[in-house]
């Protein structure tokens, strides 16, 4: 297993560089660089753009920055965003790599479990209307236009039934006189919330050890311990008001990527059951009697996991690059924004910096993957 | 059927005969497959009801619409006092912002989001197939190389590379149909079509063909490659969903230098800022639907053919 992780590693540093050369010289070959950009501005003489340039060291050869950046890089000095000058690029993802992850992290974790739920009681009960409708609606959600399904959500939920705002990361009005910075109060959001989320499963997992009487008892108890702990913290900080402002608009993001991830996992969960069902150990389970819900989800349901576990685990990585869609329409600051906007008016070092984060995310979920196989199948071993 | 007549008969029948009436029935037999489930029929429907939507502009064109008015991308209509002009007789979904008629715009791009999807799901099942089969076949350094390749390529994010691409050159829909289909080909496609190829590869039909003779290139091209083409197709399929996305999203973004396509009208609309007004609903509504009962459609077709590929997700 070690030496399996010493391997990994290096094999994704050797990737990471790869990927970072790549997509460097692709920036760098873009025609024109963020002084052109300014050529418009006739308050700005040529003098002056060459003076630019040569300050952000854009005259220099593209293979001497490329190694430059590289060395940087790995020193951890990402550089300094053209268009934010001179505010350091590390601050920047620092700053929106959170909101992202957070993002798509709930959204994927919630799909996961909601779709994996439900395509395993529809592999079991098949035929009738309702494999139709529901493979016509996973289909749906699955081929959905992502950015017009946003749209419709925001109709439906901010303009037709003005239940949440509709978009953006919160309303600059209600923080005028705000005691701490909005990233402040979302790093304690986060950290609050995923002290909670522990709290929780360490309740399950000790009512898993009790006697059976006892475990709904101890179940609602861990739920609800910590969501009073967490309500209490909020009311009596006095930060309520500024974190609830953030939560709403939220809410409305992650239920779209919730849905839109949902489709795929229930889908993908259905054929992989499906898959399962056919193998011999099921027809031996049945033989021996055992009641039909331990067949479901002792011995189906669980080898049936693999498949979605890789897709899960993929998603959370690329959905931080599919991400530039929802991000875009509901105006939320985040990683793929921000990516979109530097690759627009050629902020190289923002740019890379954004495009290196997704790449490292990816990398780190795909180790993540292949970790996760040793403990859900034990006949896999590194 | 038809081999035993020619056993008894002992007449001379050409092999291309043999040979078409052998996919004949395996045509007749898969048909039969994929139409037990009526999901795969309604892609179907979909997709052929599309293909008449494509063929119908240029006769309209030709017959009823003069083309100043009803020009998809330099049509414009003086009568109508205000763009976009809700839906009428005259313009059966409306105007967009600059005069165009909608319906016209719509009917005009699907030919294009056609060519765009086959275009590169031949292109990633070419590479893919190829790759697969060889690398299947050889394994060793060739293997590794192209898995590594492709394992590099998973890594990437798509839309990323596509906007950083676009910044670069001019992405018109050629050239995304190509990038498409290579970054398909040399990735996951490749990889599916790869272990298909392995179980393949140790069939005792192969062993027979080396053992009368036959040579590298003739087993994978004669004799791999045709038993990798159902997974192909399949994988078309769902290619076919994934360029018409991307070409939607990256249209929308205003990313590409593409004249009309479902994408692009949505763009115009967020370009003169109806995006987020509702009320003018024949902006966004009709390509939105579009895109998305087209991808669905393909996806669809996916679906059913693997059913038929694949036989252990058969109801029996």
């Amino acid at each position: 297993m070690w030496k399996f992780l010493g391997k990994r590693l290096l094999q994704m540093l050797i990737t990471l560089l790869l990927f970072q050369t790549a997509t460097y010289f692709l920036l760098d070959a873009q025609p024109g660089d963020i002084a052109d950009l300014l050529a418009l501005n006739p308050d700005i003489p040529p003098a002056e753009r060459d003076r630019l340039r040569a300050q952000l060291g854009l005259d220099r050869p593209p293979v001497e920055r490329f190694v430059n950046y590289i060395f940087n890089f790995y020193r951890g000095n990402l550089g300094v965003s053209f268009q934010e000058y001179p505010r350091p690029v590390i601050d920047i993802i620092k700053e929106r790599l959170p909101r992202t992850v957070v993002l798509f992290l709930t959204a994927s974790l919630v799909s996961f479990w909601a779709g994996f739920v439900t395509g395993k009681i529809l592999a079991w009960k098949r035929g009738g209307w309702i494999e139709y409708t529901a493979t016509i609606t996973g289909v749906t959600l699955y081929t959905v236009f992502t950015p017009w399904f946003a749209l419709m959500m925001i109709w439906l939920f901010a303009v037709t039934l003005n239940w949440l705002p509709a978009g953006k990361f919160l309303d600059p009005l209600k923080w005028l006189d705000a005691p701490i910075s909005a990233n402040e109060v979302f790093t304690r959001m986060i950290t609050s919330a995923f002290v909670g989320l522990v709290v929780m499963f360490l309740g399950f997992w000790l009512s898993n050890r009790m006697p059976r009487r006892s475990r709904p008892a101890v179940r609602l108890l861990s739920f609800l311990v910590p969501l009073g702990g967490i309500l209490l913290y909020w009311r009596l900080n006095g930060l309520g008001f500024y974190a609830w402002d953030i939560l709403r608009h939220l809410i409305l993001p992650v239920l779209t990527v919730t849905l839109i991830a949902y489709g795929g996992t229930m889908l993908l969960t259905r054929t992989s059951m499906l898959e399962t069902l056919r193998e011999d150990y099921i027809l031996t389970a049945r033989a021996k009697g055992l009641p039909e819900k331990d067949i479901r989800d002792k011995h189906a349901a669980r080898n049936a996991l693999l498949p979605v576990w890789t897709s899960l685990v993929f998603s959370i990585g690329g959905s931080v690059s599919g991400g530039i869609i929802t991000e875009t329409i509901f105006s939320w600051p985040g990683i793929g924004l921000t990516l979109l906007n530097a690759s627009l008016v050629a902020d190289i070092p923002l740019a890379m910096g954004a495009l290196t984060m997704i790449g490292v995310l990816t990398l780190v979920s795909h180790l993540v993957a292949d970790i996760g196989y040793v403990f859900l199948d034990p006949r896999i071993r590194y | 059927m038809s081999e035993g007549t020619v056993a008894t008969q002992h007449t001379y029948v050409p092999l291309w005969r043999v040979r078409l009436n052998l996919f004949l029935r395996s045509l007749r037999t898969n048909w039969a497959l994929f139409a037990e489930n009526p999901i795969g029929l309604i892609g179907l429907g979909i997709i052929i009801f599309f293909g008449l939507f494509a063929l119908a502009h240029p006769i309209l064109m030709n017959t009823v619409w003069p083309s100043k008015i009803y020009d998809p991308v330099s049509g414009y209509d003086m009568e109508v006092a205000f763009h976009p002009a809700p839906p009428s007789p005259r313009h059966l979904l409306g105007t967009d912002p600059l005069g165009r008629d909608v319906l016209s715009q719509l009917m005009y791009s699907t030919r294009y989001e056609f060519a765009l999807g086959i275009l590169s799901a031949v292109v990633t099942v070419v590479i893919a197939t190829t790759i697969g089969a060889v690398s299947a076949y050889y394994g060793g350094i060739i293997d590794t190389l192209f898995m590594r390749l492709a394992d590099l390529v998973i890594m990437v994010p798509f839309l990323p590379i596509l906007i950083v691409l676009s910044a670069l050159t001019e992405v018109g829909m050629i050239e995304l149909a190509l990038v498409i289909g290579i970054l398909s080909g040399f990735g996951g496609t490749t990889i599916v079509i790869k272990s298909q190829a392995l179980a393949i590869k140790v069939k005792p039909f192969i062993e027979a063909a080396r053992v009368s003779g036959g040579g590298d290139f003739h087993i994978i091209f004669r004799h791999l490659i045709p038993n990798l083409l159902p997974i192909s197709l399949l994988y078309m399929m769902f290619v076919v969903t994934g360029a018409i996305f991307s070409e939607a999203v990256l249209s929308f973004f205003g990313l590409t230098t593409i004249q009309m396509s479902w994408g692009i009208m949505i763009n115009t609309t967020q370009l003169f800022g109806y995006l987020l007004r509702f009320d003018t609903w024949w902006l966004l509504i009709p390509a939105s639907l579009a895109i998305t009962t087209l991808c669905a459609a393909f996806y669809l077709v996916g679906r059913a053919l693997d059913e038929v590929v694949n036989p252990r997700l058969r109801r029996r």
